[in-house]
């Protein structure tokens, strides 16, 4: 007689080969609680295709990462902020840049005006970089970096700034947004065409790859498309379909799937409609390994397996009582945990306002210490699998994704990664975002929709405003005299030398930019320089404008 | 016969353009002509525009907190055209802006969460403001 290992045999092997947490796994009164509960003959976490998540053990092993986004005025100050956020137990960085950095300008462009350390950090140079990351280990914390357009530029800072720290490239840890496709579709922050812009992420994929082996190339990311006003489904289905075009980019170039497939990761917002986005989350993982799996051929695990970041949603905090907003980030960042989050952002509460001031930031850190610490809902993985409801809502995300890729194969005659330059192209996804958003919007002014605070329960919301951080225009000033003086202290000729070959390379889609990328920072050539350097090559994107 | 033209515009770096389409679609279902000329404009290029279209307003959606700098340059642009068009500012604005920025010439703030109708009423204000004024009957 032969006994079959049951799914819960496989689990349990894999859990009991699992580090734990120094910690007891019961409830506050003392009842003993399973890793996880199911059928012996269900899926379990760690199971193909990871609808309960990726691990076996799950937050058993390790809570998710506290990763906080911060970065305003100059290196400096943003230097400041991430040592606070340190001390104060964030265990992963998150760097925000400012808006002429998201575009790949100077601080002394025209165009930069008003907008300096506003947002983020200013980054001109290597010795900003430098400054940013000073007297932290980078070896140990890791860090991500948002930027998208210039994230080449930007990530070659990086590598150059930990060579000169001395932390070899292959121990550096963390993540590049360089998610360019959802620039064009929903947050805008775009420089270069989509096919040129698609070669540097090509560029980037492939030199991590070989040389990179704890780095993450890209995030895709969910989060701005839901931000700019799409459905859950439609947040699910563009992220994952633009997840399939940078697979689809990376074969094309040679990559083998397993090579550069287990280093891709996702960013998803975590809005209000708490199951909803649960259900979201777990659809995700299984569709994500079904197309791996089928589609692209990946046999190792790690391919298959999703994870990912998840931020709060911005677009769901209020201007009006934003201390309502300390709730509703906590009901959003319980909906990641439950969702199997790898690591989390909470907003603060003033952020419809302004950046957030320290306070509001600790917050809302303190938030994710709540979830974590007093709450016990990290110690069973998937704690809502198996509910007829979530289940049932797992499977309908599921099935409006695969309509929308349906539709993305077929403008792409058969590859995702046409369909979704087309549907840039073709404004496809730009329309549904926007029809996504007026509708919400309609909504919310016909009273189906009710916000606390805006069109409901507005006692109280014309208490004095709460504290806010101000940013003057000092920072603006200061950043650019800095970079006055850098641009009059280097090596010119190296400077231009390395920006000519730059726009050699850039002009020859078979090499790979990252090398000449590198010595050009390593010269103090700056992004503007070295972005005008490429565009001279690759020209620039105009968007259509449409209402 | 439509209640006026509009020109929304987004001045600067910021690509967040959710809010300025969504008002866009607001104002067009109610009765406005609206003209959106796209991202990353200068207060130049919005000024002509506003100008070269004979626009009854102008509406600008500023999220990045650049609104101090660019709204009032946007406004001192359309002035040295010689023209007089409402600026009316939406977006992330603090209550400790607006003082400045009505200073600087700006005709309306609407903060985040303004209703579609608070939306329709303060440009629909802007705009009969700047007409002449028509004196019917004695005013106090």
């Amino acid at each position: 007689m032969v006994v079959m290992a049951t799914n819960h045999d496989r689990w349990q092997e894999a859990y009991e080969a699992s580090p734990l947490r120094d910690t007891r796994f019961e409830t506050m009164s003392g009842i003993p609680l399973d890793p996880v509960y199911g059928p012996d003959d269900g899926e379990f976490p760690g199971q193909y295709p990871y609808t309960r998540g990726p691990y076996a053990s799950m937050y058993r092993s390790k809570l998710w990462t506290m990763r906080m986004f911060a970065g305003f005025g100059t290196a400096e100050d943003t230097n400041w902020r991430f040592k606070e956020i340190i001390k104060s137990g964030g265990d992963g960085l998150s760097t925000a840049f400012d808006m002429p950095t998201l575009l790949g300008l100077d601080s002394d462009d025209p165009m930069s005006l008003g907008e300096v350390g506003r947002c983020g950090v200013a980054v001109d140079t290597l010795a900003d970089m430098a400054d940013l990351y000073r007297d932290i280990d980078l070896g140990e914390i890791t860090t991500s970096m948002t930027i998208n357009s210039p994230a080449a530029v930007i990530f070659a800072m990086f590598v150059a700034q930990a060579e000169q720290a001395g932390i070899p490239r292959a121990r550096l840890g963390g993540t590049l947004q360089n998610d360019i496709l959802k620039e064009y579709q929903a947050q805008k922050e775009f420089v270069f065409p989509p096919r040129e812009s698609m070669r540097l992420v090509r560029d980037t994929i492939a030199f991590t790859a070989a040389e990179m082996p704890r780095w993450h190339s890209i995030s895709i990311s969910g989060y701005h498309i839901r931000e700019a006003g799409s459905t859950a489904a439609e947040e699910l289905a563009f992220t994952l379909a633009n997840g399939f075009a940078y697979v689809e980019l990376a074969k094309e170039a040679g990559l083998a799937v397993d090579s550069f497939a287990p280093r891709l990761s996702f960013f998803f917002n975590a809005h209000i409609d708490f199951f909803e986005e649960i259900a979201k989350y777990r659809a995700a993982r299984r569709i994500w390994a079904r197309w791996l799996k089928e589609r692209y051929g990946a046999e190792s695990e790690r391919s298959m397996q999703l994870r990912f970041h998840t931020q709060t949603a911005g677009v769901s905090l209020t201007a009006q009582q934003p201390e309502v907003n300390i709730v509703r980030t906590a009901i959003e960042a319980l909906a990641g945990v439950l969702g199997g989050t790898q690591s989390l952002h909470t907003n603060s509460m003033d952020e419809a306002l302004a950046l957030p001031t320290e306070k509001a930031a600790r917050i809302a850190l303190r938030t994710q210490q709540v979830i974590a610490q007093e709450t016990n809902v990290a110690h069973v993985a998937d704690p809502l699998g198996g509910s007829h409801f979530v289940e049932a809502l797992t499977d309908e995300m599921e099935r409006q994704a695969e309509e929308l890729f349906a539709e993305l194969d077929r403008m792409g005659d058969g590859s995702m990664l046409e369909g979704a330059i087309r549907g840039i192209e073709e404004n496809w996804f730009q329309g549904k975002i926007a029809d996504s958003a007026f509708e919400l919007e309609r909504k919310l002014n016909s009273g189906d929709r009710v916000t606390i605070g805006v069109n409901g329960y507005t006692d109280g919301n014309d208490d004095d405003q709460i504290e806010l951080l101000k940013i003057t225009n000092e920072d603006e000033q200061r950043q650019r005299k800095r970079l006055e003086t850098i641009r009059q202290d280097r090596d010119s000729d190296a400077v231009a030398a390395a920006l000519e070959r730059v726009r050699t390379e850039a002009a020859d889609p078979e090499v790979n930019l990252m090398p000449a990328l590198i010595d050009a920072v390593k010269t103090y050539a700056t992004l503007g320089e070295i972005m005008h350097a490429m565009e001279t090559e690759f020209g620039r994107h105009v968007e259509v404008p449409t209402i | 016969m439509h209640a006026g033209r509009i020109l929304v515009a987004k001045v600067g770096l910021d690509g967040h353009d959710r809010g300025i389409k969504v008002v866009a679609r607001i104002l067009r279902d109610a009765g406005y002509e609206v003209i959106y000329t796209g991202l990353f404009q200068t207060p130049e290029t919005v000024a002509a525009a506003a100008v070269d279209e004979d626009v009854d307003a102008i509406g600008l959606s500023m999220l990045s907190g650049a609104h101090l700098t660019l709204a009032p340059l946007v406004v001192e642009a359309i002035r040295a055209r010689g023209a007089d068009i409402p600026v009316i500012v939406g977006g992330i604005v603090p209550d400790s802006d607006l003082d400045e920025l009505a200073a600087a010439g700006v005709t309306t703030v609407l903060r985040p969460g303004a209703t579609a109708e608070e939306i329709v009423e303060s440009v629909g204000r802007a705009l009969s403001a700047a007409q002449p004024s028509q004196v019917t009957g004695s005013t106090p």
